[in-house]
């Protein structure tokens, strides 16, 4: 089982680097959409520096969606998707080594880019990497429940916009707890509160979100 | 998956020997959803006059507010029903998904629409009672803010269920969205009092009013019973309108 797991997961990750394109083009959007904020909303750095954690999670929470919507469709185009629902494997599982890979494809570059582009915000080192560390917690639980919006939204027209409304307002309380953890890290207070909760919604996502998209992929092939 | 699909046939329901399970078949359902739901706007209807007169005639001049309080005999029925809605949406959705009936799907399907209404008539409302009240159309306030959420999920459901053509799969695909919806809500809620209570103080609350005049407890009531009634007659309605559409009807009137 282990190794199913493995193989997907290695499988998917030198998929995405023999295209590192897409994955250096959500990238790429990271960083410009970060980047815009300053131009309009004004350069005084105090200003900045109250947006910065809200900025970056809003950022990344976009980001993510860009390259969730191509999650499953490859595999649902070439039919290795139905090779995947017919394996032996509990499909969870494989719903799970594939979220690993997405993550570890968009969620993890993002945050490497983080504490670089807080600099951009006149973020002290402190607070950018704690806000770093919120990232680290609250990415995987985006591209979980983003992989059951993928998995509901599949082959369906008008498939990406879509799947931004179903996910979008199920992300909320990651990007509440998230951006929380970034404010209070700035402010000096203690981040322990946020970085709990933000774990629990892991524990609860990790937990519920790969059956969410096994059941969902197998209504997407009936 | 497929062993699941044919134990709710005629034999199904014979096995089961429970009366209640007949009504899940949309040849006996369609007749009785028929039958029912004039009787359910008529209930509506003189339920929400009773309400509206004891709203508008009877019930005292709130001490602080004045008159701009009497939205509620609207605001407070339209938000309770916009979340109890989604938990019987909800429920048929696992109902759909356990027990492959599908008429539960198109109950479901039926109330989506009904609770999107509600919610979207307790945040306007709450926005005009906002205006006079607290000088300001909106605010990012606690309860608020998940109402608003709330609506984005009644209408993420409607927008999944009109994108997939294939009902059979629009159905289950919107009940394990629905039911992810469910899991989410709490956390959602709690997440955004935390968030309020985090930022600033508590704005308003409405737990802290004085105690009501009873005739005002009474409008509300009684409003709240108008809705409810409404909420289910016009279920009924649009679930005879899609079994209409699914060609399931035909076959009713043919055993009717």
């Amino acid at each position: 089982m282990r190794q199913a797991f493995l193989a997907i997961v290695l499988h998917d990750l030198a998929l995405a680097w023999r295209r590192r394109g897409s994955v250096a083009a959500s990238l790429l959007f990271f960083v410009i959409a970060c980047s815009l904020f300053p131009l309009a909303v004004g350069p005084e750095p105090q200003q900045l520096r109250a947006l910065a954690p809200g900025i970056l999670w809003v950022a990344a929470l976009l980001a993510s969606m860009l390259s969730l919507s191509r999650l499953f469709v490859q595999e649902h185009a070439d039919g290795s998707l139905e090779q995947l629902l017919l394996s032996p494997h509990p499909l969870a599982l494989i719903a799970l080594a594939k979220t690993c890979a997405h993550w570890l494809t968009s969620g993890l570059p993002l945050l490497l880019l983080t504490p670089l582009l807080a600099q951009q915000y006149s973020l002290p080192a402190a607070p950018a990497l704690l806000l770093s560390l919120s990232l680290l917690i609250g990415t995987p639980v985006l591209s979980l429940i983003g992989a059951v919006g993928a998995a509901l939204t599949l082959g369906v027209r008008g498939g990406a916009v879509l799947l931004c409304i179903l996910v979008l307002p199920l992300c909320t309380p990651v990007l509440i707890f998230g951006a929380g953890a970034g404010a209070a890290a700035d402010a000096g207070l203690s981040v322990v509160p946020q970085l709990s909760l933000l774990g629990a919604c892991l524990a609860l996502a990790l937990f519920l979100c790969p059956l969410a998209t096994a059941a969902s992929l197998r209504i997407s092939l009936e | 998956m497929s062993q699941a699909s044919s134990s709710l046939g005629p034999a199904g329901v014979q096995r089961g020997g429970s009366r209640w399970l007949a009504y899940a078949s949309p040849a006996r359902f369609y007749p009785l959803a028929g039958r029912m739901a004039p009787w359910f706007f008529a209930a509506a209807a003189l339920l929400a006059l009773a309400g509206l007169w004891v709203g508008f005639f009877v019930a005292p001049t709130d001490a602080q507010q004045g008159e701009v309080y009497r939205i509620i005999f609207i605001h407070v029925p339209a938000a309770w029903m916009s979340m109890f809605i989604y938990g019987v949406m909800a429920a048929y959705c696992a109902l759909a998904l356990v027990l492959r009936t599908r008429l539960s799907s198109m109950m479901a399907s039926a109330l989506a629409p009904t609770g999107a209404l509600f919610t979207a008539i307790a945040l306007v409302s709450g926005a005009l009672w906002g205006q006079p009240t607290w000088g300001t159309w909106w605010v990012w306030d606690a309860r608020l803010t998940s109402e608003l959420l709330l609506l984005f999920l009644y209408l993420g459901f409607i927008a999944l269920e009109s994108a997939i053509d294939e009902p059979r799969r629009a159905e289950r695909a919107c009940a394990v969205l629905a039911l992810v919806g469910t899991v989410n809500l709490p956390v959602i809620y709690f997440s955004v009092q935390w968030w309020n209570t985090l930022h600033q103080g508590a704005t308003v609350s409405l737990t802290a009013a004085p105690l009501m005049a009873r005739t005002m407890l009474a409008g509300m009531l009684l409003m709240t019973l108008a809705c409810w009634m409404y909420a289910i007659a016009v279920a009924l309605v649009r679930v005879r309108c899609i079994l209409r559409e699914r060609g399931l009807a035909g076959v009713a009137r043919a055993h009717a």
